[in-house]
């Protein structure tokens, strides 16, 4: 066996490549406590404090530090760069996306008007001639999909029924296997996808077939690039890497491929604490490495984590606010065989929470199951009551789907590593939809046709006999509309901002998913209880139009474990997938849907109507899964128990749930806290739930922060919002209040 | 009672309450059942559960065959030397008392109630051997001084169903409630205790 591979065990990961068959036969369980943990060194302490002052400094000059205008970001546009050149040698993992830390790279295949925006936004004068390549002789995505939108499509768009598409930046959400640089090197991997190209195609010259040679091709030349990227930085990364502190190396190297080319919403970095442990296992038993030299390494490799920017417009953040990145990276879960998979290096991640404090990147994200040791799972909860920045998603109902080894490639959505790509479809806006069915296909905001001229409900009260069919007629459109705009969008994506990095480190016959999602769940839900348990009057304006609704008596609403409202939420989602699945996908990709709007609750809610759940028009709608403002009246629970009877079957793209818990409401001390914050997990994920984002403070905490942003302690105080965390602070004022008023649980 | 603190003084009237049979609570509880892990089950709360002691005893009776703890949440003051109550502990698993102050005086102050019925519960209680969580609030210059937490620490001694004592700093939160439902709150100038008397106050109980 070769000398970087001494002392590993298995087959299968030798003859081909195959990292979860290299972690299955060599990761050691750790089932002990948290008390070998070790805090932070001296260089770490020296590296966090210069890049909080280099935060203090973004959020000083508006939330950007540095922009280039003159160079478009590659894998090579830069020479090496350094937290600060000065104390380069502290820095044990290196590697920056351009030549200064947090400085945001120019990166224009997305879309060229976008990344030039984003540059006058922030006051920075984007360079004429890149202006001149990008507009004369070199095509982006953006223009792409504007050539070849229909009517009907920039209609929805313009209405807001769908929002967030990846028309203008990168769809983000795939994940390469960052772990195979470590474990093969980058020569092996060329050599295998050569013989994937020398396979493909032979006396077959199809559109798919010449499409995925050129895709190839493109991989390999990435793969070559990631070398030269790695040797400005003075490292071969052509070989194995040799121990754990080459293992991180490598694997950062092949991340930062990926985010140096592409500036998807969501750069998830996956599923390798386990995969590290084995490296740092085998040196601490070597003796060349100790505790506190391993927890550097992840401690640094986080560093880099959190440093992750990407150049951004108006438009955008107000869809995803707080500068998300979503290097989402996971810890724990549970093996096919039974075993579960956490190591000490799950510890050493979520540790660097508290060595360097909290912070919203990396997603940190627990592979949940009640099967796990009880130690760590006391210990994760624990971090979440002093931290509030992770989040919890059920191993136990992804892994019959996902198998063992898959990732978290956006907030809450899972992939197999290597095996797997998503396409991601932002949300359609469901309670839109609703109304459109009330109002015959006319926005309530615009007053725009937006969608089919169906007949409006012209009746005194609503009936759930009229609205029923016309909800499914305009559901029906809205997934016709929506699932074509999409191919549409990936298929220009394809074209013009391939990510051929990421790519690179997935099998050439990948697996592909097409993420459509849904917003406004609980209003429609709610909505339609109404009409069916209560008695709703329709208010119209002089021009006879649908404005208003007034309830008459009693209805259940979601969130309180009331099963007359917990049906509804499952017809309305298994309607909406059924409608999905009737159309092509590009690439006939599988489709899935979600129920998780990131922050986009609130930009959606800005243009929505008046709803018949009483929620006026323009408020957010509801985060995700998550019941609507005020209806949740009988605690935490019952509203836990609702939200865990939709079926992950149904949404395999995520069910997104975000609680808000009083600490006095979990017990009167940390410890106390943690183990009843383990007792609610249990029970909430056995009952089948999939995703739980947790946060432990009370609305005066918020408050102040919201009033004194200025406070050291808030400078980074992280919450939880539905799929990612953020720093409060960073928030837009609309969106912290939106924040508060989803008040904490005061009771169970 | 009618404790000067109450941060539950909605639940003072007996007005507009609602009936439920004991399997009907039950069944309710045990959509819970998942989350309570291996030490959870049911605490019957304020109100005053002693005051329906009969239906609280058949609950409980109820709740023991289908396998669920129980447990009360009381300021004991109904309680009466009488078997009603003996029956009732006789089903409890734990009891989570509230000794508002030790001094009969200051009790009656605070309260509007001698201590008496209180002590004589928690008497029984040790009697029965039915474990006990005491449960005092923290009011600076009412419930804070020294000397009755001294008093208070001596009392629980000659007791030997003591399983834990918790500390509990008084806070405002509930004072909107007296506001809207218009009772006067009698403790608008008193600050929540600071940390260091809240340390105190744990060090003398040995909470």
């Amino acid at each position: 066996m070769r000398q970087e591979w001494r002392g590993f065990k298995g087959v299968k990961w030798l003859e081909e490549v195959n990292v979860r068959d290299f972690i299955q036969n060599n990761y050691t369980q750790y089932d002990g406590d948290e008390s070998f943990l070790v805090g932070p060194t001296e260089a770490t302490n020296t590296l966090w404090g210069k890049l909080q002052q280099l935060q203090k400094a973004e959020r000083a000059k508006g939330g950007v530090l540095d922009m280039e205008t003159e160079i478009v970001s590659s894998m090579t546009a830069y020479g090496p760069g350094y937290i600060d050149p000065a104390t380069k040698d502290l820095e044990k993992v290196v590697g920056l996306q351009t030549d200064k830390p947090l400085k945001r790279a120019f990166m224009p295949y997305g879309g060229i008007k976008m990344a030039e925006q984003a540059c006058t936004t922030y006051g920075y004068q984007p360079s004429e001639k890149l202006h001149e390549i990008f507009t004369k002789y070199c095509k982006t995505h953006n223009d792409g999909v504007f050539d070849a939108y229909t009517d009907e499509m920039k209609r929805v768009r313009h209405n807001h029924i769908l929002t967030g598409l990846p028309d203008t930046y990168g769809r983000g959400r795939i994940v390469g296997d960052y772990r195979r640089v470590a474990l093969y090197g980058i020569d092996y991997l060329i050599e295998q996808k050569e013989i994937d190209k020398y396979n493909c195609g032979k006396r077959q010259m199809s559109e798919d077939i010449i499409r995925l040679r050129e895709e190839i091709s493109m991989q390999i030349k990435a793969l070559k690039s990631m070398k030269e990227m790695a040797k400005i930085y003075g490292y071969d990364i052509s070989q194995p890497a040799k121990n754990a502190r080459e293992a991180v190396q490598w694997l950062y190297f092949g991340y930062l491929a990926a985010i140096k080319t592409q500036n998807g919403a969501a750069m998830s970095v996956g599923r390798v604490s386990t995969f590290l442990d084995i490296y740092i296992t085998r040196d601490l038993q070597e003796g060349t490495l100790t505790e506190v030299e391993a927890q550097e390494l992840i401690d640094h490799l986080v560093m880099k984590f959190r440093m992750v920017k990407f150049a951004r417009i108006p438009s955008y953040n107000e869809v995803f606010s707080g500068d998300p990145v979503w290097a989402t990276l996971e810890v724990a879960g549970i093996g096919q065989d039974g075993r579960h998979q956490v190591t000490k290096n799950c510890y050493r991640f979520l540790n660097t929470l508290i060595n360097m404090g909290p912070s919203p990147e990396p997603n940190l994200t627990v592979l949940y199951s009640p099967r796990l040791p009880e130690n760590f799972k006391r210990y994760a909860a624990w971090i979440s009551v002093k931290t509030s920045s992770i989040q919890y998603e059920n191993d136990d109902v992804m892994r019959p789907i996902w198998g063992d080894d898959y990732s978290i490639c956006c907030c809450v959505s899972a992939t197999q590593t290597g095996k797997e790509m998503q396409f991601f479809g932002a949300r359609a806006n469901l309670a839109k939809t609703l109304l459109y069915a009330i109002n015959g296909g006319v926005d309530a905001k615009t007053r725009e046709q937006c969608g089919p001229k169906f007949r409006p409900i012209t009746s005194e009260y609503l009936t759930w006999e009229e609205l029923e069919p016309r909800f499914r007629d305009m559901m029906e459109w809205l997934c016709d509309v929506y699932v074509n705009t999409l191919n549409l969008i990936h298929y220009m994506h394809d074209k013009y901002f391939y990510e051929a990095a990421e790519l690179a480190l997935i099998d050439t016959d990948v697996r592909r998913t097409f993420a459509t999602g849904i917003a406004g769940f609980s209003h429609v839900i709610d909505s339609i209880c109404a009409v069916k348990y209560a008695k709703v009057k329709i208010i119209r304006d002089e021009s006879g139009f649908n404005v208003d609704y007034v309830v008459e008596g009693d209805y259940p609403r979601y969130g309180n474990d009331d099963d007359r409202a917990d049906e509804v939420a499952k017809w309305v989602l298994k309607t909406f997938l059924a409608k999905i699945k009737r159309h092509h996908t590009y690439r006939n990709a599988e489709p899935t849907t979600s129920i998780l709007t990131i922050t986009s609750n609130v930009v959606y809610g800005k243009y929505t109507g008046n709803l018949p759940d009483g929620r006026r028009a323009g408020a957010p709608l509801s985060p995700g899964a998550n019941p609507s403002y005020g209806a949740e009246k009988n605690g935490l629970l019952a509203s836990l128990n609702s939200v865990a009877k939709i079926p992950y079957e149904y949404a395999l793209d995520g069910i997104s749930n975000t609680q808000t818990i009083a600490p006095s409401t979990l017990g009167t001390n940390d410890e106390e806290r943690a183990l009843t914050l383990v007792n609610v997990m249990d029970g909430y994920f056995s009952k089948g739930a999939h995703h739980l984002n947790v946060n432990v403070f009370g609305v005066d905490k918020l408050l102040d922060a919201m009033e004194h942003p200025e406070k050291p302690e808030y400078a980074n105080f992280t919450i939880r919002v539905s799929g990612y965390a953020v720093k409060f602070i960073d928030l837009t004022r609309e969106q912290q209040e939106d924040v508060i008023a989803r008040s904490a649980h005061e009771r169970m | 009672m009618r404790c000067a603190y109450c941060h539950n003084p909605d639940t003072w009237s007996r007005e507009g309450a609602e009936r439920w049979k004991a399997d009907d609570i039950l069944d309710r509880a045990e959509r819970f059942r998942a989350y309570w892990g291996k030490e959870g089950g049911i605490t019957v709360s304020g109100g005053e559960p002693l005051l329906q002691a009969e239906f609280v005893t058949e609950l409980f009776e109820k709740a023991h065959q289908r396998g669920i703890s129980t447990c009360i949440d009381t300021s004991a003051q109904p309680y009466k030397p009488v078997e009603t109550f003996d029956q009732l502990f006789s089903v409890t698993d734990t009891v989570l008392l509230d000794i508002k102050h030790i001094d009969d005086e200051v009790h009656k102050k605070l309260t509007g109630h001698s201590n008496q019925n209180i002590l004589a519960c928690a008497r029984r209680l040790s009697e029965l051997g039915v474990p006990v969580w005491i449960r005092h609030v923290l009011v600076p210059g009412i419930t804070d001084d020294d000397e009755a937490l001294h008093r208070l620490r001596a009392f629980l001694d000659t007791l030997d169903n003591i399983r834990r004592i918790d500390v509990l700093p008084y806070h405002t939160m509930g004072r909107f409630k007296w506001q809207q439902l218009g009772i006067p709150y009698t403790l608008e100038d008193t600050p929540v205790p600071t940390a260091e008397r809240v340390e105190n106050a744990r060090h003398i109980l040995n909470a």
